[in-house]
């Protein structure tokens, strides 16, 4: 019974799909899909090498710091920065006492209630805390961007396909809308209150050019603080609060290969030992 | 339970014929995977695939059991507690990824047995329950890794959850009220993601007393093996302990290595990256898909495009993916030939070859977005599916010549060691 | 999965120095397959020590200029109860004319206090006993045989510099790391 019933379930299902597949081709042929202006000039990320590619990769600590610097002294008016501790800043070379001044000096403050009225108030971040939002809520951060809430930058590079290249390029990559895109896609044409980006999915971002002079940022280091340097080196810190946990694993991934090499070798002589003596 | 000639045990240590006596447990191990075992001396390297399922479960067991200690399944809180757990719980980034990667490896491994189990007529008598209780497995299996990837609160886990459990609206008159029941309320929340949670940590008990059953009536008939000819005799067999466990050591040791590549250096290579942006019930990811385990199905199910006969595609479709699996229940009927192994089949074999790469395709079609010339692609695909089990394989049987088969393992054993030689 | 590699051919009939070989091998397979099963045990266990945010140094100021003589507050350090308590001239010289010697955990209130700050005792609300709150800082709590804290658990007494006296308890009551920021701000660990 199994057989004949199976046989016509068979017929009914592949009858099914290739008359799905026609129906599909014949509209594919006669109404094909209209080509989009995403399509056309949507760009893949730029080439971004960073020391922490790679099987072996190890973060550029003063890479970092100078990244940290960027966020703090351009990104963060407006983005957060929610998973990531002061008390993280320590992996990344900064001492106790500096993390400390950086927490107490933050430009938000924390959160917290008065002590003696228990009304609202703001406190001084210490090490414990982690970044605090600028702002309150995700209703104010709505109200102050027109409508765009600028995202948690904390997961940046493991939120988007090739994270850290995705960063740098769209750092770097606005320009003037191209002529020949208004042409063909008239309804293309960048609104107003948003910035032309070919690495951004839609083509275009609701966040003003946020690096656009050499020299925004003082080094310290004395690296030379082109546009190009700096989303670089924010990209590089977006890497760093995403994974914080990179280094280690690269390096236990190493101990533990080379571990289960000598292991499996071992394993594969004893098995030809135990069946030296039986043909198979 | 066993051949005639199996190894009975006889412990030597006082301490262990007392237990024995008092609780046979050692002589039903020794029974199970020890040297009372009598297994084909002709196995291959694809049957190293049973165990390292059992290894692959019991990795996600302990990891599990361990990430449960530091996650919280509220919806305002999970996202943070599974980043909690990267950054700052002693060694959870390890915990984390290990579980993470090992339901990818999980799923590796099960799918080779499976396939193993197809070329090799493992699923014939009179082994049938072996592969039906195995069909089983592979079910709950699929619905906790589901319901786990639903956990993290991501914008994956959020839309996976609303788009499956919407799988359910697509049965008449029902669906809906199911639909609502499955959830808990109209949209994935609190309660939907604390009733997986809850789930989650239950069904791998349930998948690890399925797994002694499937053991339990595989060692009815014993082992299958290459030439697909029963055991004969003495001659044929060999103790599972120790020639077995020393090449499911060696087996074990390759696959950890492959574990231990994905782990520590690509460990987001098989998620998506939309998993990392909490769950956001205002905004859709621009390209929802399952976990790649899934991405057969999740091909099937969007193959049906056109309505039939008032039936709508979406039914069509719900029908058609859990058709897929249901289907392999009926496999040990829809294929009578008696010859097992497709070593013996030519006609067979090819046909065999032909779904392989046919699952690929639908794998890589439901990975794909949802357009031109995927679906079209997929649609053949799907169709040929179905033929397959439904069509090919009982016609194959019926008109397929074998080729002549060896009289015994050792004899299989014996005439390849003359050609290699 | 540790045992996969358990592995000693019956069959060798080869030399005595072959067979010394392969038994090594399998000996050394065995041991590595031991080795990892063991070290696999590292990450679970210490999975469940403190986690870097608990660890993360937490310091708290608490205000003590609202605490009259004689009062003492409940306060929160480190998820567990810290008590502020001003003394009296009274509690103070009941606490300086106890000899140290007879003392369980002989201390002065001179070595629990800060110099110049002798009135104002700061010690953990925690019973060295089993961990109970002892009773005595809250306003109209009893405060046991000799004036300080005493705990309902168990039955520790605890005198006016929080020194054990009387009970189970092993110690006097924990003294944490603190400092004066002002005469009437300190700042606690």
């Amino acid at each position: 019974m199994v057989r004949p019933i199976g046989f016509l379930a068979g017929l009914a299902f592949v009858a099914i799909l290739l008359f799905s597949m026609i129906t599909g081709a014949v509209s594919f042929i006669t109404d094909p899909p209209a080509a989009t202006a995403e399509h056309e000039y949507h760009l893949h990320p730029k080439e971004l090498q960073l020391a922490s590619d790679g099987p072996l990769g190890r973060f550029d600590r003063q890479q970092l710091q100078r990244g940290f610097q960027v966020y703090k002294e351009v990104c963060s008016a407006c983005h957060s920065l929610r998973l990531v501790a002061f008390r993280d800043l320590r992996d990344i070379g900064f001492n106790e006492g500096e993390v400390k001044a950086i927490a107490h000096n933050w430009s938000t403050e924390v959160p917290s209630i008065n002590p003696s009225t228990g009304e609202p108030a703001t406190r001084k971040a210490t090490p414990a805390d982690k970044f605090p939002s600028p702002y309150a809520n995700e209703v104010a951060g709505r109200a102050a961007n027109n409508n765009a809430l600028p995202p948690d930058l904390s997961l940046m590079t493991k939120s988007r396909h090739e994270g850290a290249a995705y960063v740098y390029s769209l750092l770097t990559g606005f320009a003037e809308q191209p002529a020949a895109l208004v042409k063909a896609f008239p309804d293309s044409k960048t609104p107003q209150g948003l910035h032309y980006n070919p690495y951004f999915a839609n083509l275009n971002i609701a966040m003003p050019p946020p690096l656009v002079a050499d020299g925004q940022v003082t080094y310290s280091d004395g690296t030379k603080s082109t546009v190009d340097q700096m989303s670089k080196d924010v990209a590089a810190f977006l890497v760093w609060t995403a994974e914080p946990k990179l280094e280690a694993r690269h390096r236990g991934g190493m101990g533990v290969l080379i571990f289960l090499l000598i292991a499996t070798t071992l394993g594969y002589m004893a098995y030809r030992n135990v069946w030296a003596d039986v043909k198979h | 339970m066993s051949f005639p000639w199996a190894n009975h045990y006889e412990p030597k240590h006082p301490l262990m014929q007392w237990i024995d006596q008092r609780l046979p447990l050692p002589r039903f191990v020794y029974g199970a995977v020890g040297a009372g075992y009598p297994v084909p001396r002709n196995l291959n390297y694809w049957w190293n695939f049973g165990v390292l399922s059992g290894v692959a479960l019991t990795i996600q067991l302990i990891t599990g059991i361990v990430l449960a200690m530091h996650y919280a399944s509220n919806g305002a809180l999970a996202f943070d507690s599974v980043e909690h757990i990267m950054r700052d719980v002693n060694s959870g980034w390890l915990l984390r990824y290990a579980h993470a990667n090992g339901a990818s490896m999980f799923f590796i491994v099960v799918y080779i047995h499976i396939f193993r189990g197809l070329f090799f007529g493992s699923y014939k008598a009179p082994r049938e329950m072996v592969w039906l209780l195995g069909l089983v497995i592979f079910l709950l299996m699929m619905a906790t890794a589901f319901m786990g990837y639903v956990l993290p609160w991501g914008q994956m886990s959020f839309w996976g959850a609303k788009v499956i459990t919407g799988l359910f609206g697509a049965i008449p008159l029902v669906g809906e009220p199911i639909q609502t029941w499955l959830l808990g309320g109209f949209a994935p929340d609190n309660a939907a993601l604390n009733r997986f949670f809850s789930l989650h940590y239950l069904l791998p008990f349930v998948i690890a007393a399925v797994v002694i059953l499937h053991i339990w009536a595989l060692h009815i008939p014993g082992s299958s093996n290459p030439a697909g000819v029963e055991v004969k005799g003495p001659q044929d067999t060999l103790p599972f302990h120790p020639y077995y466990t020393a090449k499911d050591g060696f087996g074990l040791g390759v696959f950890l290595i492959a574990f231990a590549l994905l782990l520590f250096f690509a460990p987001n290579a098989l998620g998506h990256p939309d998993n990392y942006i909490p769950a956001n019930p205002l905004s859709t990811p621009a390209h929802i898909v399952p976990e790649w385990y899934f991405w057969p199905f999740y091909a099937i199910l969007r193959a049906f495009t056109v309505d039939i006969f008032g039936i709508p595609a979406k039914l069509l479709g719900v029908v058609a993916m859990f058709g897929s699996i249901i289907l392999l229940f009926f496999l040990p009927w829809l294929d009578n030939s008696p010859v097992r192994s497709g070593h013996y089949r030519p006609l067979f074999k090819s046909f065999f070859v032909l779904l392989c790469i046919d699952v690929l395709i639908l794998g890589y079609c439901g990975g794909a977005p949802a357009a031109e010339p995927y679906v079209m692609i997929s649609q053949v695909a799907a169709a040929y599916y179905f033929a397959h089990f439904l069509i090919v394989l009982p016609m194959v049987a019926r008109f397929e010549k074998p080729l002549p088969l060896p009289g015994s393992i050792t004899e299989a054993v014996l005439a390849k060691n003359t050609i290699a030689a | 999965m540790a045992t996969g590699e358990q592995a000693i051919d019956p069959h060798a009939d080869a030399s005595e120095d072959g067979v010394r070989r392969r038994d090594f091998i399998n000996i050394a397979a065995v041991s590595f397959a031991g080795v990892g099963a063991a070290s696999v045990l590292v990450p679970l266990v210490n999975q469940m020590n403190p986690s870097a945010d608990v660890l993360a140094e937490a310091s708290i100021e608490v205000d003590i200029s609202a605490i009259a003589v004689g009062q003492a507050i409940k306060t929160i350090f480190r998820k567990q109860p810290l008590f502020v308590r001003h003394l009296t001239a009274k509690e103070i010289a009941a606490a300086d004319a106890v000899n140290i010697s007879e003392l369980r955990d002989p201390e002065t209130l001179a070595q629990r206090t800060k110099e110049g700050h002798k009135q104002w005792l700061i010690t953990m609300g925690v019973c060295t006993h089993l961990g109970c709150v002892p009773l005595g800082a809250g306003e109209g709590e009893i405060k046991g045989a000799f004036g300080g804290y005493f705990c309902p658990c168990h039955g520790s007494t605890y005198d006016t510099a929080a020194r054990i006296r009387k009970g189970p308890a092993p110690k006097n009551l924990l003294v944490p790391e603190y400092v004066f920021n002002s005469d009437t701000v300190i700042k606690v660990g």
